[in-house]
């Protein structure tokens, strides 16, 4: 098999080098980018919570780091393990960059899930009796609602207690200072910010200093805290995709929120009963949750099917049991098995979000002919006042 | 070369004819999509006539309310049926489903279970639709097998509904005629 050397130091464009690979190893197919098997286009991508498509400037980046920068970063002895770990340097310092930490405070781990187990486990082996943790996730998943960190950090200092944030759907998306906010630990993970999935980062400060047992243990890599070789492609990638974060931030704020509006407003201007979960000032505005009344999640689903969508209702996940984030904020029963989430994102259009919401307007307006409880409270009865039989 | 061509005309082929067919659980099957899309005996019928049994059961905490209507002739058949449903697809094509097997104007739609079941129907008066033969038809996976059970529910509160009234109906000819 003849493998071309590819050159040092330049940009690869990736279609370019998946067709070359297509001619090397006869694969007969390329990666098609709306066709299924059946050869149905597929749906409308609005999940941007669920994960996010990596950015391709990200896979330019990573590239040369899979096929040709391949030596272990921790290696010291030679230039394959030189020039990876630069690439990781260079990475770790984007990451902190975009949250105004130093470099040194930034630990690569394998995603956010892993920063938060670090954080919250781990630091119970080191807790004494006059220390404790606050763990709070700085924009929800679910509804999009931003919390108040910056009081809650204020609090948290002034009280000697560490504070954790898990920032997954935060990062990259408003603009985070660790210092501002006093956070001692923050978890990020990639595959949220248009990076790849399998790599995130956890933020532990430095002064006042955070002492944490390691979660991992093994060759002492990452000081010591998390243990085993840092996949350099990987660590490149959240870096790239920080650093495209960092630029393009305001920009992409302002779009997501222009979106956003035209999506809600004209959902809202068609069709009655429809409640936006959430706080409607403090919320990152690309993640909405619309409960329509009378109308059921999973259904509305359903009929939306050549769009990507996610629902709080109970049907949709493996118990019965509805949202609990919708539960907690106090939503009526009957409207958390209504609500849905719709996901803006960075690479959404005008023409998508058009098409989204004339569709759903058309679908609701279906699903309320169908819907028993529509036609209740157009005959004017009070839904609250009927005895329903348990099953 | 011509091996290439081969494989690129062979693999689409083989792929169609040897991937099983909706395997994947979490992808809606075929027929409650198309119970869905197009369906049958979605309405009401006057709820005030002596001829019509209404059954609303479930509740919209729970997320499922179905609301199913017969009207009866006076030989004791059933002429019409209607349904309404605030749930989930699984739900609705339930809910569809019962009203199909009690007044089926588009029985062509059904599987050969269907077929027997309708015909077993018709010659057993009395309606004995059970939820397993609607979450065998439909091949509701198990997640979804309480809203086979709503519906079986919901035609038993509309059979029931209908008969109070006929007997309602009885005791107030005989009052009058007292």
């Amino acid at each position: 098999m003849h493998i071309r050397r590819f050159p040092m130091n330049s940009q690869i464009n990736v279609y370019a080098f998946l067709t070359q690979m297509t001619q090397y190893y006869g694969v007969t197919e390329l990666i098609k980018s709306r066709e299924l098997e059946n050869d149905e286009l597929r749906p409308l991508y609005m999940d941007f919570q669920a994960t996010t498509p990596m950015d391709p400037r990200v896979l330019d980046a990573m590239l040369p780091y899979q096929v040709n920068y391949y030596g272990n970063p921790h290696s010291r002895t030679h230039a394959y393990g030189w020039e990876s770990e630069s690439a990781m340097e260079k990475a770790r310092k984007q990451v902190a960059d975009l949250i105004a930490a130093d470099p040194r405070e930034i630990v690569f781990t394998s995603g956010a899930t892993e920063s938060n187990n670090m954080s919250i486990k781990l630091l119970e082996e080191t807790i004494r009796q006059d220390t404790s943790l606050v763990s709070v996730m700085t924009v929800n998943n679910e509804i999009g609602v931003r919390q108040p960190v910056e009081d809650i950090g204020r609090i948290c200092r002034s009280r000697n207690v560490f504070f954790h944030t898990d920032a997954a759907q935060a990062v990259g998306k408003i603009p985070i200072n660790v210092s501002d906010w006093k956070v001692d630990l923050m978890s990020i993970s990639g595959h949220k910010i248009y990076g790849p999935k399998g790599v995130g980062a956890l933020y532990v400060r430095r002064r006042p200093r955070v002492r944490m047992e390691p979660l991992q243990n093994g060759g002492g890599q990452e000081r010591g805290l998390r243990s085993g070789t840092v996949p350099t492609p990987l660590a490149v990638g959240l870096g790239a995709a920080c650093d495209i974060a960092q630029q393009e931030l305001e920009y992409d704020h302002s779009r997501v929120s222009m979106l956003a509006n035209r999506l809600v407003r004209k959902i809202m201007s068609e069709i009655p009963d429809v409640v936006m979960n959430g706080d409607p000032e403090q919320r990152y505005p690309g993640c909405i949750n619309l409960s329509f009344a009378y109308v059921e999640g999973e259904s509305l689903l359903m009929a939306l099917k050549d769009v990507a969508l996610s629902s709080g209702s109970a049907c949709t996940s493996a118990s019965l049991e509805p949202s609990y984030v919708l539960r907690a904020i106090g939503t009526d029963e009957d409207l958390a098995h209504s609500s849905i989430r719709f996901g803006i994102g960075r690479f959404s259009t005008e023409a998508e979000v058009d098409y989204t919401a004339d569709k759903c307007i058309q679908q609701v307006k279906r699903l309320r002919e169908m819907s028993p409880l529509w036609e209740m409270v157009q005959e004017g009865i009070d839904l609250k006042s009927i005895k329903w039989t348990q099953h | 070369m011509a091996g290439l061509v081969a494989k690129k005309c062979i693999t689409p082929l083989v792929r169609r004819i040897t991937s099983p067919e909706y395997t994947v659980q979490a992808a809606y099957h075929k027929k409650v999509v198309d119970h869905y899309e197009n369906p049958r005996n979605v309405g009401s019928l006057d709820k005030t006539s002596k001829n019509v049994g209404t059954g609303l059961v479930g509740a919209p905490a729970c997320g499922d309310v179905m609301k199913l209507q017969i009207e009866v002739d006076d030989q004791g058949k059933i002429v019409d049926a209607r349904f309404k449903t605030f749930g989930c697809g699984s739900a609705i094509a339930s809910s569809s489903l019962v009203t199909e097997w009690s007044f089926p104007p588009h029985c062509f739609f059904l599987s050969l279970h269907g077929w027997i079941k309708f015909i077993s129907l018709l010659i057993n008066e009395a309606l004995t639709i059970k939820n397993t033969d609607i979450a065998k038809e439909l091949s509701l996976p198990p997640v979804k097998l309480h809203c086979s059970m709503l519906a079986e529910d919901a035609i038993r509160a509309a059979l029931n509904d209908y008969r109070l009234k006929q007997q309602d109906g009885k005791i107030e000819a005989v009052k009058a005629s007292n």
